[in-house]
């Protein structure tokens, strides 16, 4: 990677980070409406990811999809319009925190249906295969979607079908407020894919560039016919599950642990000490990022609600 | 025109589809090595061969939802679900995905997706495959929802539907495969969403559609006997609903009976009736009726099972109270 690349990665973190903390401010004074579920903690995974992916593979994430959001080439101003629910949200405000699509950066959501999303992981990916377009389909999901029929419906037909899909599990955890421990019966949850006969390994989430590394090469052999893997990348989310989370399940030590343990902070540590950038520099790219975040709350404020006509637009293409 | 049955007439629509546009596929439990479980798909697996004709596991939100994706990316997948009654399982990705990702989205991602399926009772299946849940699919903003009763509109709605940039569930009936009826040939296309009168009549307007109107189109022939003219309208198309000559023929007639097989609670006939009276109050001379299935689950046994599914006398019965 040039200079340029890595001090650009570590924008897109700082963005996501400041974004959410944002964000959730605005959530408590009233102006983000539903739930709203933050990336704080888990930046390196879908920066790590999305970084090693090419403009024709595409993405496809859950319901924490504001990073993945971010790193897919949505302007904050959009992510932020949408967090407001405003016309000029990328969603033209109809979608709301959990439903950030760009079809034309090829990022098709942000669902919000735990799991069900991987069916349609498999349905991007045969678009490719029927094409014979080198392509990877890469799925995201948190540890609590690898309990549900879905998962494992997809995961099978991956395999029988030998689609281009990288299988991406966010083990955060928890599922809501519910330990792997307590709601899956194999807690090394890499090994549900073994149930599969699908190559598969963990990766340290925390850690941007080991993230990066291992998709890399893992898009490459998927593109080039490997069928289906599948990634545990082990995180946490340093945010309750969503913003009305009471935190009763975690104890704030377990919690300040894995804060010291910062994704953020540990790139920042990787390029000081490799000698890639300065801590000047680094300041710097900290206040461009803070500076496009502030800009989009503005943005957002001060944009538009969507028309009283949006009502009826867009739930069919042919009336 | 040829006359053929409601099979072949499927059949056709899906294989001339498919040879005029290389982005159609089929994909659903035993439609290829089988040649599907109605014999429908019959063939197109030596014909269009394993990537265009693909058989997958007893996964429905795998099908339904492999099905979403593809469509996503432009691909016309032609899903199977082999009964209605299997529909349930994939009920998340039909309802919660295929019905608003165009909305939700802001209108970025176009779904050309069919869902073909199959319905209805009296094939001593039991309760839980004998079910006519249509007004459950057309309940949902998004969806449309399909149901033909005559070969030629089953040729002409499936290729409407194969065209369709929404999503559409396509629904047939166990029971009327073997119905012949004339079908034109090559490119005939029937618009979704328009309904249609298929027997003229003067004393009562029969609202219906699949397996019924076969059942109202015997029913009326009695009638006629009588000296009753009933006027069959059938829908076709349950969303988006073409009310245009229901309402037309019910400001002739002042009087109607709606036939569904499905129960009645929150169905067909709750919705039709409850907008005749809404948009021609004025002009009734006499309470809808509706005919419907018996309020339980259906049994087995033949005797039971037909009890609890209209038939003509249960239709004839009810034109006599409304007249």
């Amino acid at each position: 990677m040039e200079k340029t690349e890595y001090l650009d990665l570590y924008h897109q973190m700082v963005v996501i980070r400041r974004l959410e903390e944002s964000a959730a401010e605005l959530y408590q004074s009233g102006k983000i409406g539903g739930f709203l579920h933050l990336y704080v903690g888990q930046e390196a995974v879908s920066t790590g990811l999305i970084s090693a992916r090419r403009p024709e593979d595409r993405v496809i994430t859950a319901y924490r999809d504001h990073g993945v959001a971010i790193n897919v080439g949505i302007s904050a101003n959009q992510v932020m319009a949408e967090l407001l629910g405003k016309a000029t949200g990328i969603s033209k405000g109809k979608g709301g925190s959990m439903h950030m699509a760009d079809v034309t950066k090829n990022f098709w959501g942000g669902h919000a249906i735990v799991g069900a999303h991987l069916p349609l992981a498999a349905g991007l990916a045969l678009g490719d295969a029927y094409r014979d377009q080198k392509a990877v389909t890469i799925c995201m999901f948190g540890d609590g979607a690898t309990n549900i029929g879905f998962f494992h419906e997809a995961l099978n037909l991956s395999k029988v079908w030998n689609l281009p899909v990288v299988w991406v599990c966010e083990n955060n955890k928890y599922g809501m407020g519910t330990t792997i421990d307590r709601a899956s019966a194999v807690s090394e949850i890499r090994r549900k894919a073994d149930g599969y006969e699908m190559k598969n390994q963990v990766v340290d989430g925390m850690d941007l560039l080991a993230v990066r590394e291992t998709a890399l090469q893992v898009f490459d052999e998927v593109r080039n016919g490997s069928g289906p893997q599948f990634l545990e990348i082990e995180t946490y989310r340093f945010r309750g599950h969503s913003m009305g989370d009471p935190e009763r399940y975690r104890q704030q030590e377990e919690v300040k642990q894995w804060q010291e343990n910062d994704p953020i902070g540990i790139y920042h540590q990787h390029l000081i000490k490799d000698g890639i950038a300065t801590e000047e520099e680094l300041q710097q790219v900290v206040k461009d990022a803070e500076a496009v975040v502030k800009a989009s709350v503005a943005f957002a404020e001060s944009s538009p609600e969507p028309a009283p006509e949006e009502l009826f637009t867009d739930i069919y293409m042919e009336e | 025109m040829a006359r053929i049955t409601m099979r072949e007439a499927i059949s056709q629509a899906l294989w001339e589809e498919m040879e005029r546009d290389p982005d159609v596929f089929i994909m659903g439990q035993e439609v290829g090595v089988w040649g599907g479980t109605y014999a429908v798909t019959k063939g197109f697996y030596d014909h269009f061969g394993p990537r265009r004709v693909r058989d997958t596991p007893i996964s429905e939100s795998a099908i339904v939802g492999a099905a979403i994706g593809s469509a996503l990316t432009g691909l016309r997948p032609v899903a199977e679900l082999m009964t209605i009654n299997f529909a349930f399982v994939a009920m998340d990705h039909i309802v919660n995905e295929a019905a608003k990702i165009h909305y939700m989205f802001g209108g970025q991602m176009v779904l050309p997706l069919v869902i073909r399926t199959v319905g209805g009772g009296g094939r001593q299946l039991g309760a839980t495959h004998s079910q006519t849940p249509d007004a459950i699919f057309a309940h949902f903003p998004g969806l449309k929802v399909v149901s033909p009763g005559t070969p030629a509109d089953a040729k002409g709605l499936l290729k409407a539907a194969i065209r369709s940039q929404d999503p559409v569930m396509f629904i047939e009936h166990a029971t009327l495969y073997q119905m012949r009826g004339e079908v034109p040939e090559g490119d005939y296309v029937v618009p979704i969403g328009k309904s249609i009168v298929q027997r003229p009549g003067r004393d009562v307007t029969i609202v219906t559609y699949s397996k019924m109107l076969e059942v109202s189109l015997k029913a009326a022939d009695k009638l006629s006997q009588e000296g009753i003219e009933a006027e069959i309208v059938d829908l076709r198309t349950l969303r988006p609903l073409g009310m245009e000559p229901v309402i037309e023929s019910f400001k002739k007639t002042n009087r109607a009976v709606v036939v569904e097989e499905g129960w009645p609670s929150y169905g067909i006939g709750a919705e039709i009736s409850s907008r005749i009276y809404e948009q021609a109050f004025d002009y009734v001379d006499a309470p809808v009726k509706r005919v419907a299935q018996k309020e339980v689950p259906l049994p087995y046994n033949r005797t039971l099972e037909q009890m609890a599914i209209p038939n003509a006398e249960d239709i004839i019965a009810a034109v006599k109270e409304v007249l």
